[in-house]
């Protein structure tokens, strides 16, 4: 099975996709933990929905890896189980839209037991999903609800955005004695690049600064880094100095990291493929505001996804997300 | 008729100069408002009038220094000066309207009862022909200033520098297309200086550069006025600061080297332990709001106050070779200013504040003496300052008295330090606390009755 176990959408070099890189770091949960399983639909025999838990079943067998049915309230409820009992569950729901049918489980179990059991159960779980836009799976497979879950207190909320970040969000993830959410935005799990050797874990209380600049910070998670990122070269190419912030966390959120920065660019920008309103994007404008007003020297602009269930058509689709342009755009408001 | 006079903002001024005027000839003015911004040889105070009435004349022009004890202003305290006004009557709504509109209210002719304008008159009437531009392009210097009264300090940055009289003022039109923004006061006719829209960053910028907002043309959007724009822009002229970190320094040097001169001092020193009064703040801290949170300070400023009314031979002044007893405690708090020196706002009746209060009050006050915005009432000589340096590090302090007070108390860091307690060794939060006092109207007895009774204060910190 070695073959499927580790394709390669770049035989030739070193490079490995966010897919491969989150499978690495599920595979080495596995192999260091006997405490580690794998559940959810299709994560065995099928190798997961996205195929990131492909060829694990073969690898680590039925107890470790399990399909269940499709019933993401009893898997989740299982898992939070499975926790309490002393195991450390990984569960994947497919996308972000049926975790909804799991909110119970998560928002009245997972993230309360902790405090009301005053202290004395905790849920040790890892619930994986998928989040965001972009490759045409229509409305109830597309949405950004991540900002939802980051308003619960009791979870963490995660949004790996790059390679690294993929590789080893599980393992620092897998340490946290409470309950952790890991979005993976769809469209990086085809994204390659090399790992950097150097990285070793991923620090979950600090977001990180992906590009350096002087006149505008630019926040942006997830699946939007890339896109802040690309809007920054295209910034710099003006002559504007776009700093990127990639959150990394949504809650608790690194305010002292993206308000630092702002404190030195003076403008900011966010980005947030949730709808605009009520969103996680407000808070983190509403955070800047409340910690950094005087050092504001433009209006916070934000550039979310317009607030319309997100269309099938591609044109449409591409229309209704926060684009590079969009972000280029917003940049140069707040400076000029 | 009443003088409003240059006041003495503590006992080493004596002369100050008059750096703005907040009222103007016909604001009615009541006890307690803030009338005139007064640089000091320390900062720059909000001076607060102690009568109402109607402001008659300004006696003394912006930028004027002047002995304490100075006329400054006449205020016509009845009826006997109103304001010289032969608008007919109207409402401030209809007078909101016309200065919307810019209508000028004197040439409208009022149909309502007893003369009365109406919004349908104003609506009917012509409005003023647009003005000269020489007219608009002085607004920032010539203009009347937005009268202030009870503004937040800091809200506005008050810059604009005035040499008209303002007394027949008429609405202006702006120099830009935003509408101006009504006075707060209740006269109502008088015109404001449109509100320069600029962004947060470049109104601090301008109160640290000393810039003239006004004076600053935007170029963000919509004529905002950003950060860059405040930097190309030269500094206003002879605009006050809001602390002169030069002349602070001189102040303080001047004083301490009176204190030095003529104030005997000796010196007490002993440890607390705070174990007590730190768990009891941890307690009550569980149940206040996290903005207000006690720290260390305020326990400590509680329990000097206290212990000042218990021994009122240290908390007063020393006056014409005698001591006089201080009738309250007027806590003195050492702050140190940005850029060298020291001020020592004072907290009144800080005995009989509760630990909350003190905490409350302790912040307002070190952050507006930072900012150079002290009233008046604020810098009335204190009875007994406490200077307070834990926060840097230091674990104690010999401080100098403050003439013509007789003690300070000095607060160090608290440590934690192995202590013997009831025969056993323990680690325990210690704090060395320091008397300063002036010989000539104490004894060493009478300093440590004072440090030992704030020692027993603190062992009881539910009582403070």
């Amino acid at each position: 099975m070695s073959t499927r176990t580790r394709p390669r959408a770049h035989p030739d070099d070193d490079s490995v996709t966010y897919r491969e890189a989150l499978r690495e770091g599920l595979r080495e949960a596995l192999a260091s933990d006997d405490r580690v399983f794998l559940m959810g639909e299709d994560v065995g025999r099928y190798g997961g929905c996205f195929g990131v838990s492909l060829g694990l079943l073969e690898e680590f067998g039925p107890d470790r890896v399990r399909d269940t049915p499709l019933s993401e309230s009893a898997f989740v409820g299982a898992g939070i189980g499975a926790a309490l009992a002393g195991l450390r569950p990984v569960v994947e729901i497919m996308t972000v839209n049926f975790s909804l049918l799991a909110l119970d489980q998560i928002l009245n179990n997972a993230a309360t037991l902790r405090h009301m059991s005053g202290g004395q159960l905790g849920v040790p779980l890892v619930i994986r999903m998928t989040t965001g836009a972009g490759r045409q799976l229509a409305a109830q497979h597309s949405h950004s609800l991540e900002g939802w879950y980051a308003h619960i207190p009791g979870l963490r909320v995660l949004a790996p955005a790059t390679i690294d970040d993929a590789r080893h969000v599980l393992s620092a993830a897998l340490v946290d004695p409470d309950p952790v959410l890991l979005f993976e935005h769809g469209s990086l799990y085809n994204a390659a690049g090399i790992l950097d050797p150097s990285v070793r874990s991923v620090d979950l209380d600090r977001a990180a600064v992906r590009r350096e600049g002087t006149d505008v910070t630019v926040v942006a998670y997830g699946g939007c880094v890339s896109k802040a990122l690309e809007a920054a070269e295209e910034l710099a190419g003006e002559g504007i100095s776009a700093e990127v912030v990639d959150l990394r966390t949504l809650r608790p959120l690194d305010d002292a990291t993206f308000v630092g920065s702002v404190r030195r660019t003076h403008r900011a920008v966010v980005v947030d493929e949730g709808w605009r309103s009520g969103s996680l994007s407000a808070e983190i404008e509403s955070r800047i505001c409340e910690q950094a007003f005087f050092e504001l020297d433009a209006p916070v602009e934000r550039v979310c996804s317009a607030e319309v269930p997100v269309p099938y058509a591609r044109r449409l689709e591409e229309a209704a997300l926060p684009q590079p342009a969009g972000i280029v755009a917003a940049a140069r408001r707040v400076v000029s | 008729m009443a003088e409003f006079t240059m006041p003495s903002l503590g006992a080493d001024m004596d002369e100050g100069t008059l750096s703005q005027w907040l009222v103007h000839p016909g604001d009615q003015v009541a006890r307690g408002d803030v009338v005139a911004v007064v640089e000091t040889a320390k900062s720059a105070i909000e001076v607060e009038c102690f009568h109402s009435g109607t402001v008659d004349a300004l006696l003394v022009d912006e930028g004027t220094t002047v002995p304490v004890g100075t006329p400054l202003a006449r205020i016509g305290t009845s009826a006997e000066s109103r304001p010289t006004t032969d608008r007919p009557p109207s409402t401030p709504l209809v007078r909101r309207l016309a200065q919307d509109r810019h209508v000028d209210l004197a040439a409208v002719h009022g149909s309502g009862p007893g003369g009365r304008i109406t919004r349908a008159d104003v609506e009917h009437s012509e409005p003023e022909p647009e003005r000269a531009p020489e007219h608009a392009k002085s607004a920032g210097s010539s203009q009347p200033l937005h009268t202030g009264i009870r503004r937040q300090p800091g809200t506005e940055p008050a810059r604009r520098k005035r040499s008209g009289s303002g007394a027949e003022a008429k609405p202006a039109p702006t120099t830009r297309s935003t509408k101006p923004v009504r006075s707060d006061d209740s006269t109502g006719e008088r015109p404001v200086p449109p509100r320069v829209k600029s962004s947060p960053l470049a109104r601090r910028l301008a109160t640290e550069l000393g810039v003239d907002l006004a004076e600053v043309t935007g170029t963000g959007r919509g004529g905002t006025v950003r950060a860059e724009d405040v930097r190309s822009a030269p500094a206003a002229e002879g605009a006050p600061r809001p602390a002169v970190p030069d002349m602070a320094r001189a102040a303080t040097a001047r004083l301490m080297s009176r204190s030095k001169r003529e104030i005997p001092h000796f010196y007490l020193s002993t440890t607390v332990d705070m174990a007590a009064a730190l768990e009891w703040m941890h307690a009550r801290n569980r149940e206040l709001p996290l903005s207000a949170r006690l720290v260390p300070a305020a326990l400590l400023f509680k329990a000097v106050a206290l212990a000042a009314r218990k021994v009122p031979e240290l908390n007063g002044h020393w006056v014409d070779d005698g001591f006089v007893p201080a009738e309250e405690v007027r806590l003195g708090i050492a702050v140190s200013l940005r850029g060298g020196g020291l001020a020592a706002p004072s907290l009144a009746h800080a005995d009989t504040l509760s630990v909350v209060e003190v905490m409350a009050a302790l912040k307002d006050l070190v952050a507006r003496a930072r900012g150079g915005r002290l009233r008046a009432s604020e810098t009335a000589d204190p009875s007994l300052t406490v200077t307070n340096l834990g926060d840097q590090g230091v674990e104690v302090v010999f401080g100098v008295v403050y003439p013509p007070q007789v003690a300070l108390v000095g607060l160090g860091r608290i440590v934690e330090r192995p202590v013997a307690v009831k025969g056993l060794l323990g680690v325990r939060p210690m704090v060395t606390a320091t008397l300063s006092a002036d010989h000539r109207a104490a004894d060493g007895a009478t300093g440590a009755r004072l440090l030992t009774a704030m020692d027993r204060l603190l062992q009881r910190p539910e009582d403070l």
